[in-house]
């Protein structure tokens, strides 16, 4: 018996290899093909508060562009830096229960409460996970994912800050179009910005420490020093995206340290391709549209994306950003051998 | 001598939760954070079987006991085999797992406070001015010998030696024949086992709720964390200390602070000895 | 008599236990290639992550420069010019290898020094990678510079260990086991770039298996055994020890080895 044998062939497109080096910039189609992505990207973020029907949909895309951020803090921290973080919650947590203390204590305006929320947060969540840092692997995970119960545990037994009704009538931002247009602005500076951040020299150390942190160490860097930085900026972004939802929902309290705020975001990043920075935005794109509609069937949806989760990680590991990146770059045939 | 009594009852509970955790983790190294809705489960199947397929008490115990067992080596074969070695993976993906099984179970309509499950034996005892009821202490005697016997077994069978052998060096197994698929199979489907034992004895004593998965969870990983992740008899030990520790919080402070303690002595922990009390200290490997 | 730059007394380090090291005492001299040899297990890698402070020594002090830095955290000890290679390779893996130099250069000390050949100033560090790689035998106008460094031989990833070293300009070196793993020809590259390592006045501490090019380069040899010290002098004073013979060499081997070196 004879089986005819195939295999896949994948081949760079000629632009592609045209396009890799300086010479691109010499002629428009080459130009268009590096830049379209991009530009389609924040061309259609942009755009999304009019694409969609209705202030219920525009209160989503706040929302998808919060779970964003988070799953961008989780994608360079994991995936640059080398820690995985569990406690996605703690940031939101943090951060939303900060701004919601400026704002109703000291009527801070939303527009203060935010920055001051991330760099307030990350300060405070930099310093709390200070002694963990040495911690590696499924030890990092552990604690990261205990601290945001136990912020939720303490609040609730001290009965601080409103206790379990949590601090309510916080002010919102002064109109939808300018908190959706403040979020998708944050999601793009954060998400480029770091793309960036990650590819210069500075950024490499990040990376080395996660290649081999012994070497770092035999070079005399404090390794301790930036993976603290490296927390500082993922927290920040964090608790600056908690900040944000305590403003857009005028109420911070205990649900913010829930279990959704760390998980979602992970699935995000898991489905839209983790360690590509822009796969975590995707995701989210995707997911929590998807959770919102599957609102009715009440906690069925944490099944659902629970579910797409275990099976994303299974069988399609690299996620949709790097096989969207596949199909644009090169192309595919089956062959005979 | 109150605390004394219910110290050491939430102290056995405790290694009960634990003891599923640490022994799958030793064994197959896989961290698995299903195990609360393993636990869930296993009360559910029991009530189930027993209400409303009318079921003897103790035949349907058995049966769930299996069903767990099974379930847990399915989870294995299927879904964690393929991310083995992959600690974010295995965490994520068993987490996951659990997450949809207690939602799941959630939206299949197992809410509220009317599902329960009798107590093996009604009426209770005077012990040292205290009362305990004969259940708990059924459950007492049961932790402890289950205790010696997983000893007896790791140490004294042939089954047991090699899933022993398997968990200090799994390449060293391999090459002496062991399978470790197939052992680190079995080691989850101990552990499943394990949560529905725990769950069969300590469930009776309040409601079947699926929110308390996600506190079993804690509870274990607390207390496995607190022994070294990884030795079960360490777990063990930890259990008793945390559950002394919590019964007085609970009597000098408040009730609130129950799972506080918990937490805390996961992340004191990690952050002072990420071995653990009773586990062996590596230096410059992986975990520091 | 000048005074040591290094200086071990009394390091003892016990693993649970495993007594790996056991009241080893030395010193080292400026300029010195001082060897450490001895059989697998014992103890040599531990003096070294002794000294850079990867572990903790149960007891005993270690001075560098008449300053105690026992207990010190690596990034310290290396920050006043104390470096290591690693036995087990690790590069930055998904780095190419000018990168992997491009990292110890943003040390405080490569910023104060100015690396290798730098006068206190620190230039362009992609340039200063460069050229480092270039004196440690990387052909700079090859690609092999802009390699990542899983695609290189060891050969290659041995010398880029010693260049990460160079890039902090140490003033000691501790090679552990550079050569093993090497090929004769690629060994007999290093063995001058070691010497010129010395001519220009680094101390270097060698924990070496291959006996014969250990023998060439060193003036001072120390043999350890089960975690204690054996015998300490020139190469040829241990060689001729009967002790060292038969704790290391094994008796009847001697002969052929004692006509390598």
């Amino acid at each position: 018996m004879t089986t005819q044998q195939s295999r896949k062939e994948r081949i760079d497109r000629g632009i592609k290899v045209r396009s890799d080096g300086l010479y691109a910039l010499m002629s428009w189609r080459e130009l268009t093909y590096l830049t379209l992505p991009r530009f389609i990207l924040i061309a259609g973020m942009l755009a999304l508060p009019f694409l969609v029907p209705g202030m219920y949909w525009q209160r989503v895309i706040s929302i998808v562009c919060i779970y964003a951020i988070l799953a961008l803090s989780f994608d360079f921290l994991a995936h640059y830096v080398g820690l995985v973080s569990l406690g996605g919650a703690f940031f939101i947590g943090t951060g939303g229960y900060i701004a919601g203390i400026l704002n109703s204590y000291f009527s801070i305006p939303p527009f203060l409460t935010v920055p001051l929320a991330a760099i307030i947060g990350g300060a405070f969540c930099t310093l709390l996970l200070l002694p963990c840092l040495p911690l590696k692997g499924v030890y990092f995970a552990i604690v990261t994912l205990m601290y945001p119960l136990f912020m939720a545990r303490i609040i609730e037994a001290f009965d601080i800050f409103g206790g379990t009704d949590g601090l309510v009538g916080i002010d919102s931002f002064s109109s939808a179009f300018l908190e959706q247009y403040f979020v998708i602005c944050m999601v793009l500076i954060f998400l480029f910005g770091i793309r960036r951040f990650v590819t210069t020299d500075r950024g490499l150390i990040f990376t080395a420490i996660m290649d081999n942190d012994q070497a770092v160490k035999a070079s005399g860097i404090n390794i301790t020093r930036y993976k603290a930085l490296a927390v500082f900026i993922a927290s920040a972004m964090g608790c600056m995206a908690g900040g944000c939802l305590t403003h857009i929902y005028m109420w911070s309290g205990i649900s913010q340290f829930a279990l959704d705020f760390s998980i979602l975001p992970i699935a995000a990043t898991v489905i839209g391709g983790s360690g590509t920075l822009v796969g975590p935005l995707i995701g989210c794109l995707i997911l929590v549209p998807v959770s919102e509609l599957l609102r009715d069937f009440g906690t069925l949806r944490i099944v659902f994306y629970a579910s797409i989760l275990v099976g994303f990680i299974l069988f399609r590991s690299d996620g949709i950003m790097e096989f969207g990146q596949r199909k644009y770059e090169q192309f595919e045939r089956w062959t005979n051998i | 001598m109150e605390i004394l009594v219910y110290g050491t009852i939430n102290s056995v509970s405790l290694a009960l939760m634990g003891l599923g955790f640490a022994m799958i983790y030793g064994i197959s190294r896989v961290p698995n954070f299903a195990h609360g809705a393993l636990y869930i489960i296993c009360g559910f199947v029991t009530w189930t079987l027993f209400y409303q397929f009318g079921l003897p008490y103790f035949i349907s115990i058995i049966l769930s006991l299996c069903v767990n067992g099974i379930l847990g080596m399915i989870m294995y074969r299927f879904i964690l085999i393929r991310v083995r070695g992959m600690n974010i993976s295995e965490i994520i993906a068993s987490y996951a797992i659990g997450l949809a099984i207690l939602e799941a179970l959630r939206y299949g309509g197992f809410r509220g406070m009317n599902y329960t499950l009798p107590v093996f034996m009604e009426g209770s005892l005077m012990l040292g001015g205290v009362p305990v009821d004969f259940h708990r202490l059924i459950m007492m005697v049961i932790g402890v010998l289950l205790v010696a016997g997983l000893w007896l077994f790791t140490h004294y069978t042939r089954l047991g030696l090699a899933l022993q052998g398997m968990a200090q060096d799994e390449r060293a197994a391999l090459m002496l024949g062991i399978d470790s698929d197939l052992m680190a199979m079995l080691a989850m489907g101990f552990g499943a086992v394990l949560a529905g034992i725990a769950a069969t004895l300590i469930l009776p004593l309040g409601n079947i709720v699926v929110e308390s998965g996600y506190n079993v969870l804690i509870m274990s990983i607390a207390v496995c964390i607190v022994g070294g992740l990884g030795s079960w008899m360490g777990a063990f030990f930890a259990a008793f200390i945390i559950g002394y520790a919590q019964i007085l919080t609970v009597v000098f402070i408040g009730s609130h602070f129950q799972m506080v303690v918990a937490l805390l002595a996961i992340i004191l922990t990690l952050i002072l000895k990420p071995s653990g009390l009773f586990g062996h200290q590596k230096e410059l490997e992986e975990r520091v | 008599m000048t005074e040591p730059i290094l200086r071990i007394d009394d390091l003892s380090k016990r693993f649970g236990g495993v007594q790996a090291l056991k009241d080893v005492s030395f010193d080292v001299f400026p300029g010195d290639v001082l060897g450490i040899i001895g059989p697998n297990g014992s103890g040599k890698t531990t003096i070294v992550n002794s000294i850079t402070g990867f572990i903790k020594p149960t007891s005993g002090r270690i001075y560098f420069n008449g300053k105690n830095i026992t207990g010190k955290p690596p990034h310290k000890i290396a920050d006043m010019g104390v470096t290591r290679t690693f036995q087990i390779m690790r590069p930055y893996h998904s780095l190419p290898a000018y990168k992997n130099l491009v990292i110890p250069l943003f040390s405080p000390r490569a910023k104060r020094t100015g690396g290798w050949r730098g006068g206190g100033h620190l230039g362009n560090r992609q340039t200063i990678a460069i050229d480092i790689l270039e004196e440690i035998g990387f052909e700079r106008d090859s690609y092999i510079p802009f390699k990542k460094t899983s695609t290189l031989p060891t050969g290659y990833l041995k010398r880029l260990e010693l260049a990460r070293c160079l890039a902090l300009k140490p003033e000691i070196i501790i090679c552990d086991e550079v050569f093993s793993g090497l090929s004769m020809s690629e060994i007999a590259s290093m063995v001058p770039l070691i010497e010129r390592l010395q001519d220009e006045g680094i101390t270097i501490v060698m924990i070496e298996h291959r006996l014969r090019e250990l023998f060439q380069v060193a003036n001072r040899v120390m043999v350890l055994n089960f975690g204690e010290k054996l015998i300490e002098g020139s190469p040829s004073e241990v060689m001729a020890d009967e002790r060292v013979k038969t704790a290391y060499f094994g008796s009847e081997k001697v002969e052929e080895v004692m006509t390598y070196a």
